[in-house]
């Protein structure tokens, strides 16, 4: 993961690290800290493609506001990573278009 | 626009203005431990250098918004403001040093530290290398990660020297 | 669907929020904050930097340890205040009185408050420019989050793009990460944050160029570079052009007041290009034209955190006024004494003209 090792003022904290999945690769991540966090850590940029002119999207706000990191997480999409915390196992996966919300029946 | 105008709006102190005036001559080169100059030539709300100061040296503020005035006569280059200013923009300049090289007190809020006897570059307001300078001591006097690096330098470049690197 | 009831309903946990909950939680009320973010602090906890201010707005101390005071205060009071995070309040029903929220990406709940401080905060602004949505054209607010909450690195060389207090302030931040400033464009004459904030980084050698701006976002899929051009008095862009070696493209162009909640609940709002957007009328105890609700910080108009923190306080004492717990009246007047300390310099001499349009000596029918 590419992490700040030393820094002048802060000193990191990180919770037990995690397995997840992106697009089917297996990542590491930290626990409770934002999907998106550990995507970008683990030198992810795109995450979805947007719906009409299939570009690629990426991190942005960083707080649940522009959905330029809206992605398919366990099967649902339209999640806001940059806000959503990582859990270990999680299925991770780049959003094409506006993604489905699965059904109950499915 | 002119030129110096330019830098100073991007900056860069071009020339001594209100909050950023230099100490005497005189006292300036006789003065043990230095004396402190203050960058500060913009009237923003802001007073740590003034609470700060073991010798009220930096003149008490009718208005938070005041640009700091210093009385030099008081002053004793403890570097203490140096240490507590949020803008980074108290340096002491030590003129009697040694003979020939002037000792700045410089806040240094980077990595790597570098440490007693280290050659460092000597970094003037832009930037752009001035001189070799020599580390004589590191200190962190409010243990707040605000280091106060002590660099002895050419004695020329007393007005110019205003911050180091740590060339690796 | 739950719902859950409170005195003082406070939306965000930030800057104006802790201090506004604090204060109402102090004077007994019983507070519950909601903030969106995994964890409270809002903009408080990604700085590095020593604040500005007197003692009594934390100056000299950094940003992160002044979220931690307001915490701690905040714990002091605990049984009073109820915190929930990763929840986002999603709209308020004025005809119900009835705020909703959603805990996570899920579960949706309502929530019934006597009193509400809206303390949403901002949100960034965006400059349009071809392949400005392309990954690695980040918010400085964002990049603040990625490097100094979660220690990510956020890149390997950034051109910032703006020279207020936001843009200085990350660009020195990123070079704390390790990381390079290839440049910082402001399309103005001069910087507009505070001029020892752009001294800091100038003496470590970054180049800011005044009138200048970018043209374009280079990359095929992610950002490789950027071109930036000059531009004149009319920020039209001038011949000169440069090409620039970057992974990230920073933009801190300023920031916008979020007032959903305010729109819907009916408050008188106004554009005020001072204070960078439409933002709710109020009165000296920052309620607004709906007597319920209180608002203060950067979702009242864009100022330092440390401005936001006092107002904060001022909405924090009024709520809890009103729901008739004891107050001290000389408190009110001591915040207001430190804000027109941090307004009166030539930078505060803009949120002054903006604050003068919108304040209200009384509300018509009440």
């Amino acid at each position: 993961m590419d992490l700040i090792k030393d820094h002048p003022v802060l000193d990191f904290k990180h919770n037990a690290k995690v397995e997840f999945t992106f697009d089917g690769s297996k990542m590491e991540g930290f626990e409770g800290e934002p999907i998106a966090m550990a995507l970008h850590a683990n030198g992810v940029r795109i995450y979805r493609e947007t719906p009409e002119m299939k570009r690629p999207r990426g991190f942005f706000c960083a707080i649940g506001k522009c959905s330029s990191c809206f992605m398919v997480v366990d099967g649902t999409p339209n999640v806001r990573t940059c806000i959503t915390p990582l859990k270990a196992g999680m299925k991770v996966e780049t959003q094409h278009g506006k993604g489905k919300v699965p059904l109950a029946s499915e | 626009m002119t030129d110096s105008e330019k830098l100073f709006n991007s900056g860069v102190l071009t020339e001594e203005k209100p909050g950023a005036v230099k100490p005497p001559k005189d006292l300036w080169e006789s003065k043990k431990q230095g004396l402190v100059v203050v960058e500060c030539p913009q009237r923003i709300p802001c007073n740590p250098c003034n609470t700060s100061c073991p010798t009220k040296a930096i003149k008490p503020f009718a208005d938070i918004n005041d640009t700091p005035e210093i009385d030099y006569e008081k002053c004793t280059g403890c570097a203490l403001c140096v240490a507590v200013c949020p803008g980074l923009a108290c340096f002491v300049v030590d003129l009697t040093f040694s003979p020939d090289k002037a000792l700045f007190k410089l806040p240094y809020e980077m990595l790597p530290v570098p440490a007693k006897g280290d050659t460092v570059d000597c970094l003037g307001r832009t930037g752009e290398v001035v001189a070799k300078g020599t580390v004589e001591a590191v200190v962190e006097p409010k243990k707040d990660r605000t280091n106060v690096v002590h660099v002895s330098a050419p004695k020329e470049f007393a007005d110019k020297i205003r911050a180091i690197r740590v060339v690796k | 669907m739950r719902e859950i009831t409170t005195d003082v309903l406070v939306v965000g946990g930030g800057a104006a929020g802790l201090s506004a909950a604090a204060e109402a939680a102090t004077a007994g009320a019983k507070v519950t904050v909601i903030e969106s973010d995994l964890q409270l602090g809002g903009q408080l906890i990604k700085q590095t930097h020593k604040f500005f201010g007197s003692k009594d707005e934390y100056a000299g101390t950094r940003g992160y340890k002044i979220a931690n005071i307001l915490l701690d205060e905040i714990d002091q009071n605990k049984k009073n205040v109820e915190v929930l995070t990763n929840t986002t309040v999603t709209g308020y029903y004025i005809e119900d009185q009835m705020f909703t929220a959603m805990q996570g990406e899920e579960e949706y709940f309502r929530v019934k408050a006597k009193k509400a401080i809206v303390a949403t905060g901002a949100q960034e602004r965006l400059i349009p420019f071809p392949n400005n949505d392309m990954p690695g054209v980040y918010g400085a607010g964002a990049v603040q989050t990625l490097m100094n909450v979660y220690g990510v690195t956020p890149g390997k060389r950034v051109l910032m793009v703006g020279a207020g207090n936001i843009g200085l302030i990350v660009s020195y931040q990123l070079m704390q990460a390790g990381v390079e400033i290839a440049a910082i464009v402001e399309g103005a004459s001069r910087i507009g944050g505070y001029w020892v904030h752009a001294a800091k980084v100038r003496r470590m050698g970054v180049p800011i160029l005044l009138q200048h701006s970018i043209l374009e976002a280079k990359g095929d899929k992610v950002v490789t570079g950027a071109t930036i051009c000059g531009v004149d008095d009319h920020f039209q862009p001038t011949c000169e052009q440069k090409e620039i070696d970057c992974d990230i493209i920073c933009l801190a162009v300023g920031l916008t007041p979020t007032t959903e909640l305010l729109f819907q609940a009916g408050c008188e709002m106004q554009f005020v290009p001072q204070l960078c957007g439409y933002v709710a009328a109020r009165d000296r105890t920052m309620r607004t034209s709906h007597p319920d609700f209180w608002s203060a910080g950067d979702a009242m108009g864009i100022e330092e955190a440390s401005a936001a923190m006092v107002e904060g306080r001022i909405a924090g004492h009024s709520a809890a006024a009103s729901l008739g717990l004891p107050v001290k009246k000389e408190n009110f007047d001591e915040y207001w004494k430190r804000l027109d300390h941090l307004r009166a310099g030539e930078v505060g001499e803009k949120i002054r003209a903006g604050i003068g349009k919108v304040m209200r000596d009384k509300w018509e029918g009440r």
